[in-house]
């Protein structure tokens, strides 16, 4: 039984994404907004599909959605100005690319923050490493080191 | 009756995979011989049952058996027979079953392969191999089995997911899947080290050459799964930052650093414990991604819920097995020696930095991936997090990466200078440069600062890729012979040159694409003609035809350019019959320099129809340069010298590592 209903609820969720994939119908914008109106729908999600675009949807949702943005780009609004209504509208959920605030600098600064640690990591270790490298050789040692490391110069191109 | 004697199989294949762990395990830490040998007959046992229990899903397939559950949630004796194959590893209790018959696959071939392994060692490499399998067999036995009966038998199956029908989706799993579990060989070849405590050089060898196979099967996994997308979502796109995308794409970030991590553990026998660490993480990313994205917990939350056994089983040996090894690591680390030393300019910097930057981008990316649900658990506000945000994110972590690219091979162990680097490398840097200012133009016309940077980063990649390869020509005497020179060169250089390249060509692929794409959206009658980016678009007709499984609107776009037909177009829109659900199949004209797209939508007014056309410029180079990097990763895996190794050991009983590195060398 349970397993029923698991399969159900699949295929109810897979039944919901096919409505979303299918193609939607064409919403013609004047050819000065084409490539606004293309960049805008990339940024904003379909809230009813599973993870799409309101670009890629169907649902009767995103075709509201397109209709608006079309109706607010030929009324002269700035892109900025429609992503703020969105999210006004239906919530931080609808942005793909989530609006800076305080909720969302883990995800716009933790990268870069993370990059500068590792990095200042990688010179010390590097750093100390290359510091105690001084290892003392006797001379038969370094002459052996020596014709070895010629040896593996000549015949083993290095990758 | 087949089904239950694939379900039997698979018990016998659960007690094999035991005595493959337990026996030779005792026997590694013994020392007795005799247990060590059980290893290999019982993997090649194991992998010879579930060899059977898949063929009898096979055949259960193949004869519509519906009285199997999963085959009749899955199939439909109406599916053309290459996708009631595919049918298989089409959902959940299947792909674990082509998972386990993999992961025993590559364990028959350890045991092939490694004649020239000291007993111990390939014993706790099967071990480990052999825990693996307990897991993903004892999962399927009780969770997920696909032998399961359903009383009273349906009539007719369910269908394949009419999203699945599609060739791509017949190779593209098996690839990627290929890819997940190879890593499981270099694992198993770290965690055996790591119990042995004998982390060498040759450890390194050792497991290289299995670490770029992997590493070779996922980069293709994940080029044909792209490509599908491309061809069968109808939306043009490429890559979409889905989680079950960023699923496949974290391991191979960690498995492309692990490659280069090895190189340096073989040559220098530094970074030991790193490449111990990257081995474990990249298949912990592995098995994290096969059981996130077919339990759907990635997708939504709610859908690992549906069966809370499931749920609980995958954090349990998630737990054991990636717990369990770091715990490992943390014990055994310590005493883990890197012999080597090296200046902070040289060629184990740029390495280093290679894997620290590429670590950076997949914690991005599963941070990235993660954070909504973090904000979901808070209670906050959801929020989303897209392609927009990846794409950025991504693109500028990758830019410092593509520069260590160019410079990194010209770099020497140990210490490099300066001068020396600038000297070879200035030339290069103009190369990139005129070519990411010209390019663009040349091509297209026009160009902005972001293409200018993104093509001199391809550029420079692509130059630096190729001058390696003659770097050395000015050194031997006879220069003019430059032929003999480029023969002299090993296979693992042409592969490491050719990768490089392969991103080259990516680079310029993914910035001119998403720099110069076009598309149209617009209604169309029969006749009616578009022009878009130089090309005129014509409906020519729309009309109804009849597939196997589904029915079909065809439509014929007549594509112009000069008034001279370029290509004909067939977009369809399908209707598959039993899961009512339509499916765009978009018309492609592929070509060297552009590809254009034309995807079919509803019909509008009983007169026009919804069209969508796309230009895409360079499109073909992104995956044109991912299978490069697959290419250069095969000829680096089938370098002569770990065959040559193979040979000179068999004569030589077990030399100490220094002594192997010689005998390779002279």
């Amino acid at each position: 039984m349970k397993h029923r209903n698991t399969i159900n609820i699949c295929a109810v969720l897979i039944g919901c994404f096919l409505v979303c994939a299918v193609m939607a119908e064409p919403i013609t914008v004047a050819p000065q907004y084409e490539q606004r109106y293309s960049s805008i729908l990339g940024e904003l999600r379909c809230l009813v599909c599973q993870n799409q675009t309101i670009a890629e949807s169907n649902a009767d949702l995103a075709i509201d959605l397109r209709v608006e943005v079309k109706n607010m780009l030929e009324k002269g609004a700035t892109d900025s100005e429609i992503i703020d209504f969105m999210a006004n509208r239906y919530g931080d959920f609808i942005l793909y690319r989530p609006q800076l605030k305080p909720r969302t600098y883990p995800l716009w600064f933790g990268p870069f923050l993370l990059l500068a640690v590792v990095l200042l990591l990688l010179y010390f270790v590097v750093n100390r490493q290359s510091k105690d490298s001084n290892v003392k050789l006797t001379d038969e040692e370094k002459t052996q080191l020596n014709s070895i490391l010629n040896q593996t110069e000549e015949k083993y191109t290095d990758d | 009756m087949i089904p239950e004697i694939g379900h039997f199989a698979l018990i016998i294949a659960l007690c094999l995979a035991l005595v493959q762990t337990i026996v030779p395990l005792l026997g590694a830490q013994t020392n007795t011989s005799q247990w060590m040998a059980v290893a290999k007959p019982a993997a090649r046992g194991q992998f010879l049952f579930i060899i059977i229990a898949f063929i009898c899903l096979a055949y259960s397939f193949v004869k519509n058996d519906f009285s199997v559950f999963y085959v009749a949630n899955n199939s439909n004796s109406a599916l053309p027979l290459q996708y009631k194959i595919s049918a298989i590893w089409g959902a959940h209790e299947g792909s674990l079953l082509l998972w386990s018959l993999m992961l025993s696959g590559w364990t028959f071939a350890v045991t092939i392969f490694s004649r020239s392994l000291p007993n111990d060692m390939v014993a706790r490499v099967l071990a480990v191999m052999g825990f693996v399998s307990i897991g993903f067999l004892l999962f399927m036995l009780l969770t997920s089995n696909p032998f399961e009966r359903i009383f009273p038998m349906p009539l007719e199956g369910k269908d394949l997911n009419p999203l699945l029908q599609d060739p791509g989706l017949v190779i593209h799993p098996p690839m990627l899947y290929m890819g997940y579990v190879g890593f499981s060989v270099a694992f198993a070849f770290a965690i055996a080290a790591l119990l042995g405590g004998k982390l060498d050089s040759a450890w390194a060898r050792w497991s290289r050459p299995w670490a770029t196979f992997a590493w070779v099967f996922l980069t293709i996994g994940i080029t044909l799964g792209s490509w599908w997308a491309y061809h069968e979502l109808g939306w043009g796109g490429w890559w979409f930052w889905d989680p079950v995308e960023n699923a496949s794409f974290m391991p191979w970030l960690v498995g492309t650093a692990l490659i280069h991590s090895l190189a340096v553990t073989e040559k220098r026998a530094s970074f030991k414990s790193w490449t111990v660490l990257l081995a474990i993480l990249a298949f912990s990313l592995s098995l994290l991604g096969t059981f996130l994205v077919r339990s759907g917990i990635l997708v939504s939350v709610h859908a690992f819920a549906t069966d809370p056994a499931r749920g609980l089983y995958i954090l349990i040996f998630l737990a054991i097995v990636i717990g369990g090894s770091l715990l490992l690591f943390a014990l055994r680390a310590p005493y883990i020696k890197s012999i080597g030393h090296f200046d902070l300019f040289s060629r184990e910097t740029a390495l280093l930095l290679n894997n620290v930057l590429l670590l950076v981008v997949m914690f991005t990316i599963l941070f990235g991936t993660l954070y909504p649900l973090f904000i979901d658990a808070f209670d906050m506000p959801s929020l989303s997090v897209g392609k927009p945000y990846f794409d950025l994110v991504f693109s500028v972590l990758m830019l410092p990466l593509l520069l260590v690219i160019g410079v990194g091979p010209f770099m020497r162990w140990k210490k490099a200078t300066m001068k020396d680097v600038f000297k070879k490398l200035s030339k290069i840097a103009i190369v990139g440069l005129v070519i990411g200012i010209a390019f663009p133009y040349i091509v297209a016309g026009k160009t902005s600062i972001l293409v200018a940077i993104g093509i001199s980063l391809g550029g420079w990649s692509m130059a630096a890729a190729i001058y390696y390869l003659f770097k050395n020509t000015s050194r031997t005497d006879s220069g003019a012979n430059i032929l003999q020179h480029l023969k002299k060169i090993p296979r693992a250089t042409y592969g490491m040159s050719i990768a490089h390249f392969g991103i080259g060509i990516f680079v310029v692929g993914v910035t001119f694409v998403s720099a110069f794409e076009q598309v149209k959206e617009i209604p169309m009658q029969v006749g009616q003609k578009i022009e878009m980016a130089g090309y005129m678009f014509e409906l020519g007709g729309v009309e109804d035809i009849q597939g196997p499984n589904y029915s079909s609107k065809q439509a014929t776009v007549n594509v112009y350019k000069n008034d001279r037909l370029v290509a004909k177009l067939l977009p369809e829109k399908r209707t598959y019959l039993v899961q009512k659900s339509p499916m765009t199949e978009a018309g492609i004209d592929t070509g060297f320099l552009r590809d254009v797209y034309v995807a079919l939508g509803e019909e509008i007014d009983g007169n026009a129809w919804g069209m969508r056309l796309y230009y895409k410029p360079f499109i073909q180079w992104i995956w044109m340069g991912a299978l490069l990097m697959a290419f250069g990763g095969l000829l680096a895996a089938f370098d002569r010298r770990y065959r040559l190794k193979l040979k000179r050991e068999k004569q030589s009983a077990v030399p100490s590592s220094r002594k192997q590195r010689l005998a390779v060398t002279s």
